[in-house]
């Protein structure tokens, strides 16, 4: 029995250890959170930065609020907009009630507005939503949806027609700028969404999640516990469109829209939802991609549909799982033996990439844009695209792509292999 | 009458088009339980590619060739893209058609033009069949419903009557069973996701004609062919074609009727003011209330009777 014991104080003070480093590393990475939102707008400070940093804190906040129902209870929405966009249309009538002085409430508070809001068609279509799960639910989720988008254009007193609900946000005195008011939001729906997973209710949705037999016959009722969390995610999904009011000034039936649903979907698998963190990556890349790539090439959304297709076939789990498989790796001090596969991939996938970009952008102008003559640029470089060299140039950097990814990928199986027996063996 | 019989009519038609599509939903989800967001984009492709085919070889091989087509394409779906995800799960899968239903749609703008495509009737088939006091009931109608119902009692044929039918249908609840009598379920499921792709692609082939050709056009009937699968009952091929007939009706009905809540008031005695509460929501017609009718129908669904018509009790 001594040994036992005595194994188990020494793991106790070991965990405790470990508890005590854990809360100080939380600490510092909300430390360090804070401090990227209030240098990030400083060091970038052009319009469109800040126009650009605006709409990933938002998206930030409305893909985690997505991932309370993907990731955290494992429901698959496709109509989340519903929450986010009526909470914005619920609260631009009210700023502009605030505008009109019926109504006294600063404007940072807004967003609040937009939560409540959405948390009441929360509670009113996640009473139908909710009764199914899995596949079902999401079915449903997108005729909800459907049918919030289809209604929009048929209550034009509070959804505005087809102009939208404009609204002017300089009422009253300005405390902090806009992007402050943002950022100081997204950090506080951040944390107490953060925390919620912490809370009874955040660990009986993961249980939800794993296996609802179980957690149905431990006696909690799982639609109960998929209807809470409905709740209380449509609350900071209105959030989200509480502040895009704010930072947009207008909301329109798109705020409602499919397209809105499915980007906050993307946004949330791209980044992953296993890991509490990863809708903020997904947030970032999304919004780079559909505000940066949107100006760049017409063909964004092939693009996008791509990279989040390939997402689900070889990294299901996203971006931050991609990430986290590197904390072992750099704990035993072996990442710098991955480095050199790592580059390997990344210059295969790179030429997969130029090749793809030169197919893609090519056919574009043969096919869609040729009213304007066949000439275009691309990465710098003029040529005419009905000639037979762009085509050859794509058709050799497709042959040679997939020959330097396969033996890229072959590269880069073994390595991992070996370096994980090694950390194997280390540890046994 | 007259216009009772006709919308009837037209309201079968489009009802049976609906069940053409959602008859293989249905089967590829009762069998592999993936639900596949790309169906309507299969419906879409179909209509363009017949419109190719029909402009190069004439629209009756088309009708051969383009389902076909159709059809090679969902096998290669399957083959390269569905059994790579399988592994990861029924979300990875659904969000893998999901993101799927996203490149054909941007493929078709690509090779199509963004612009609907003028896809006619063939002009046997234009005119009208025959007279009903007065209205005209077009030809292609009567077609689409021709070629629904053969093609409908060749599926159930052959899923009832044939050896490859007894298969799959063994292979639906008992794959384990079926791979341990010798035979390549992996194969079968790859010939039910082409089989489903295919009645997509017919109905493309037929329905595109019949409305407009466009890359939005599969986006429209999608979400209608997900609410038929709901409130029929998920996996329930009897269920999907009475919620078919229903919705296809429903709408037909909706968008020719110009009555609104607050005549029916008016009938009880009751006016509708200015005053009334809510009387912009009384007096909107039900022509305009048309498009949420079927999303409606899923809601009241999915609080009477949460399992859909037909469908199976969960656990």
């Amino acid at each position: 029995m001594k040994p036992l014991i005595q194994a188990s104080a020494g793991s106790d003070m070991q965990r405790r250890g470990l508890l005590q480093s854990a809360h100080s590393l939380r600490w510092i990475i909300w430390g360090a959170t804070a401090l990227v939102m209030l240098v990030l707008p400083l060091v970038f400070s052009s319009g469109f930065a800040i126009a650009l940093l605006s709409q990933i804190g938002i998206m930030i906040i409305f893909a985690l609020s997505y991932n309370m129902l993907l990731g955290q209870t494992g429901m698959l929405s496709f109509g989340h907009a519903v929450y986010s966009g009526l909470g914005a249309f619920v609260a631009a009538h009210v700023l502009n009630q605030i505008g009109a002085s019926h109504f006294p409430l600063p404007v940072s508070l807004l967003p609040l507005v937009g939560g409540f809001g959405g948390m009441l068609f929360g509670v009113l279509f996640g009473y139908v939503t909710t009764r199914k799960s899995g596949t079902t639910f999401a079915m449903i989720t997108l005729g909800i949806g459907e049918m919030v988008a289809a209604s929009s254009l048929m209550f034009p007193g509070f959804f505005g027609g087809e102009g939208g609900v404009p609204t002017n946000r300089t009422v009253g005195h300005a405390v902090l700028g806009i992007t402050y008011v943002i950022a100081l939001w997204c950090l506080v729906s951040m944390i107490a969404m953060y925390a919620w997973t912490q809370t009874p209710l955040g660990r009986i949705a993961n249980a939800v999640r794993d296996n609802p037999e179980r957690a149905e016959f431990v006696g909690y009722n799982t639609q109960r516990v998929r209807f809470l969390v409905m709740v209380l995610s449509a609350f900071f999904a209105g959030i989200a469109g509480g502040l895009s009011v704010i930072d947009f000034e207008i909301v329109t039936a798109e705020n409602v829209g499919a397209a809105q649903s499915a980007g906050v979907l993307l946004a949330t698998f791209i980044g992953g939802g296993a890991f509490f963190f990863g809708p903020v990556i997904g947030s970032v890349l999304f919004v780079l991609f559909a505000v940066a790539l949107s100006n760049l090439t017409p063909a964004w959304l092939l693009y996008l549909g791509l990279f989040f297709v390939l997402v689900v076939m070889y990294v299901p789990g996203g971006v931050s799982s991609l990430l986290m498989k590197q904390v072992p790796l750099i704990a035993a001090r072996k990442l710098h033996r991955m480095l050199p596969s790592y580059a390997a991939v990344l210059g295969a996938a790179m030429m997969v990439l130029c090749a793809l970009v030169l197919t893609v952008e090519l056919v574009y102008k043969l096919q869609i844009d040729s009213d304007n003559g066949t000439a275009m640029r691309l990465a710098g470089l003029s040529f005419d695209a009905a000639s037979w060299a762009p085509r050859a140039v794509a058709a050799m950097l497709w042959v040679l792509g997939a020959l330097a990814s396969r033996l890229a990928a072959a590269r880069l199986r073994d390595a991992w292999d070996r370096v994980q027996r090694e950390i194997a063996g280390s540890n046994a | 009458m007259e216009f009772l019989t006709i919308s009837l009519l037209n309201g079968v038609s489009y009802g049976l088009l609906l069940f053409m599509l959602s008859s293989g939903l249905t089967l590829i989800f009762s069998m592999m339980g993936v639900l596949n967001f790309a169906h309507a984009s299969f419906y879409m492709l179909g209509a363009y590619l017949a419109y190719t085919i029909a402009s190069k070889i004439g629209f009756w091989p088309a009708l051969v060739v383009a389902p076909v087509l159709v059809a090679g394409v969902g096998a290669l779906v399957e083959r390269f893209g569905l059994r790579t995800v399988h592994k990861f799960g029924q979300v990875a899968e659904l969000l893998f058609t999901f993101g799927l239903s996203y490149l054909i749609v941007e493929g078709v703008k690509l090779v199509w033009g963004l612009a609907a495509v003028p896809y006619a009737i063939p002009p046997e088939l234009n005119g009208a069949l025959f007279k009903v006091f007065g209205s005209e009931f077009p030809k292609y109608r009567a077609f689409m419903m021709l070629i629904s119902v053969a093609m409908l009692a060749a599926l159930y044929l052959l899923l009832t009557r044939t050896r490859i039918g007894l298969v799959i249908q063994a292979s639906l609840t008992h794959p384990e069973m079926v791979e341990a009598l010798g035979h390549n379920v992996q194969r079968v499921f790859m010939l039910v996701f082409a089989g489903g792709a295919a009645l997509a692609g017919l109905a493309g082939m037929i329905g595109g004609n019949a409305f407009v050709t466009s890359p939005s056009m599969g986006e429209s009937v999608g979400t209608i062919v997900f609410v038929i699968a709901v409130v029929g009952g998920m996996g329930s091929l009897p269920g999907a074609f009475i919620a078919s007939l229903l919705i296809g009706i429903m709408q037909t009905f909706a968008v020719t009727i110009d009555a609104s809540l607050s005549d029916l008031f008016s009938l009880a005695g009751v006016a509708v003011t200015d005053n009334t509460a809510m009387s912009s929501l009384l007096r909107m017609p039900v022509s305009q209330v048309a498009p949420i009718l079927p999303y409606l129908l899923m809601v009241l669904m999915m609080i009477l009777r949460p399992r859909g018509l037909l469908g199976k009790r969960e656990g």
